[in-house]
């Protein structure tokens, strides 16, 4: 009984607490403990993990293992043109960098843990934090787009609230009318975890397969702008209300993300950053 | 020994706490992952009663509340595992529980628990939370929790029983 009423103690206290609750030097030292213990499962598991997916794809590797040998037959002969093709892949890498994600320096962190679907909210850990320069309300992405702002950050863990959380709204511009409006998760994962987007000027449609960028906030914080968000695939328009709403598709699909980039700056600033000079 | 209990049974919880959101999400069903943390409180609440139960979900619920990338209000979970530890506390009796019996009372713990994280929820008025959404989760949490008992459970009863071979005969 008496624990019941210690756990409806401890909530009432951190609701109504909000940014200085009493609750919160106990979740930074639970922040201390378990942010160290995921990166180290993390690591742990690796192995087990790809074990487990390398046998289910064993037969499936068979198969593709004979027809690749045919195939590298072929390709031997194409061997001279390698290089001119290598030129061509840097070259489009440098591309899609710069239209991306480019411009902003990049602290590189993988996805350690994923809070479970019972929870409700679309977070996760990453293995970077404080002591590599991320703070609150930071931009996080990945190679193909937006991923979610940092939510709180630990000594070399942080939190980010994935775009998809239904607790999550976003500036987002449409990219061929400059449109403004606002993205908000529907809390779920996945192939249905879609984005729905309010637009600012009612008279203004979006249409499928329009790209929406983040507006972007003052100081960069907790959006910078001009980071690829997602496609429209569908629009909807009511009589009854003030805008029309499009649902968007992330580009990044949530479910699945391992290695993000926390925007930490504009210039040259970070303490860990990607080394640009690797292959 | 009692220093040895303590360290054993802070160890599970940290165990459990961290695989599962780090290992069994690469698990998950729907986004679901079974709730291990859970499957600890029952199986110490079984072995040693509703008192015991009921604290060990307390502070087990804390640091799932607390850890990493959790997000809201404290507590939530603290409460429904508490509740969760004194039902399945209620199923011990003096002979041992049958394996039917053991999956019952990790149903009955599991679709309380979920349930009271989500109405906590609802009432807090916490984002993402929706009767919809829950009535979505509950089965899939209910069923593979069900799912993984066989794995967990008896492991954790075994554990604890080492621990404490008669903890109520005097």
């Amino acid at each position: 009984m008496l624990s019941l009423l210690c756990a409806v103690t401890v909530m009432t206290l951190d609701a109504a607490g909000g940014e200085d609750s009493p609750v919160q030097p106990l979740r930074t030292g639970a922040v201390a403990v378990f942010g160290p213990l995921q990166t180290g499962a993390a690591t742990a598991f690796d192995p087990v993990v790809g074990a487990v997916e390398t046998i289910g794809e064993l037969r499936q590797l068979r198969d593709e293992n004979a027809a690749l040998q045919e195939r590298n037959d072929e390709l031997a002969a194409e061997l001279a043109t390698t290089e001119l093709d290598r030129n061509r892949l840097a070259e489009y890498d440098a591309l899609s960098e710069a239209s991306a994600i480019g411009g902003f320096d990049l602290v590189p962190a993988r996805v350690v843990a994923v809070g479970p679907a019972q929870a409700f909210a679309r977070t996760v850990t990453i293995d970077a934090g404080a002591a590599d320069g991320v703070r609150d309300d930071l931009t996080v992405v990945a190679a193909p787009g937006l991923v979610g702002r940092v939510l709180s950050v630990g000594q070399h863990t942080a939190t980010v609230l994935l775009a998809v959380d239904a607790g999550s709204v976003i500036g987002g511009r449409l990219d061929r009318s400059m449109e403004l409006g606002f993205l908000r998760g529907n809390g779920s994962l996945g192939s249905d975890g879609a984005l729905s987007l309010d637009l600012v000027d009612p008279d203004a449609v979006p249409a499928a397969g329009d790209t929406v960028v983040t507006w972007g906030s003052r100081g960069g914080a907790p959006y910078v702008a001009g980071v690829p968000v997602g496609e429209v695939v569908q629009v909807r328009t009511s009589a009854g209300e003030q805008s029309v709403t499009a649902s968007v598709r992330p580009f990044v699909d949530m479910s699945a993300i391992d290695l993000v980039g926390v925007v930490v700056g504009p210039a040259d600033s970070a303490e860990r950053s990607f080394d640009r000079s690797l292959p | 020994m009692i220093v040895a209990r303590v360290a054993v049974t802070v160890l599970l919880v940290l165990v459990t706490v961290t695989a599962q959101v780090g290992l069994f999400a690469h698990l998950s069903v729907a986004g679901v992952v079974p709730d291990l943390a859970l499957l600890l409180v029952v199986a110490a609440a079984i072995v040693r009663g509703p008192a015991y139960g009921t604290v060990l979900g307390l502070l087990a619920g804390l640091c799932v509340d607390l850890a990493p990338p959790a997000d809201g209000v404290a507590g939530r979970w603290a409460l429904a595992l508490a509740v969760a530890g004194w039902l399945a506390g209620q199923a011990r009796g003096d002979a041992r529980l049958s394996a039917v019996a053991t999956v019952v009372t990790v149903a009955v713990s599991s679709l309380a628990a979920t349930s009271i994280y989500a109405l906590t929820g609802l009432v807090l008025s916490e984002p993402g939370v929706s009767v919809a959404r829950a009535l979505e989760v509950l089965p899939v949490a209910v069923l593979y929790d069900i799912a993984i008992t066989p794995l967990v459970v008896p492991l954790a009863m075994l554990v604890l029983r080492r621990l404490d071979p008669a903890p109520t005969r005097w």
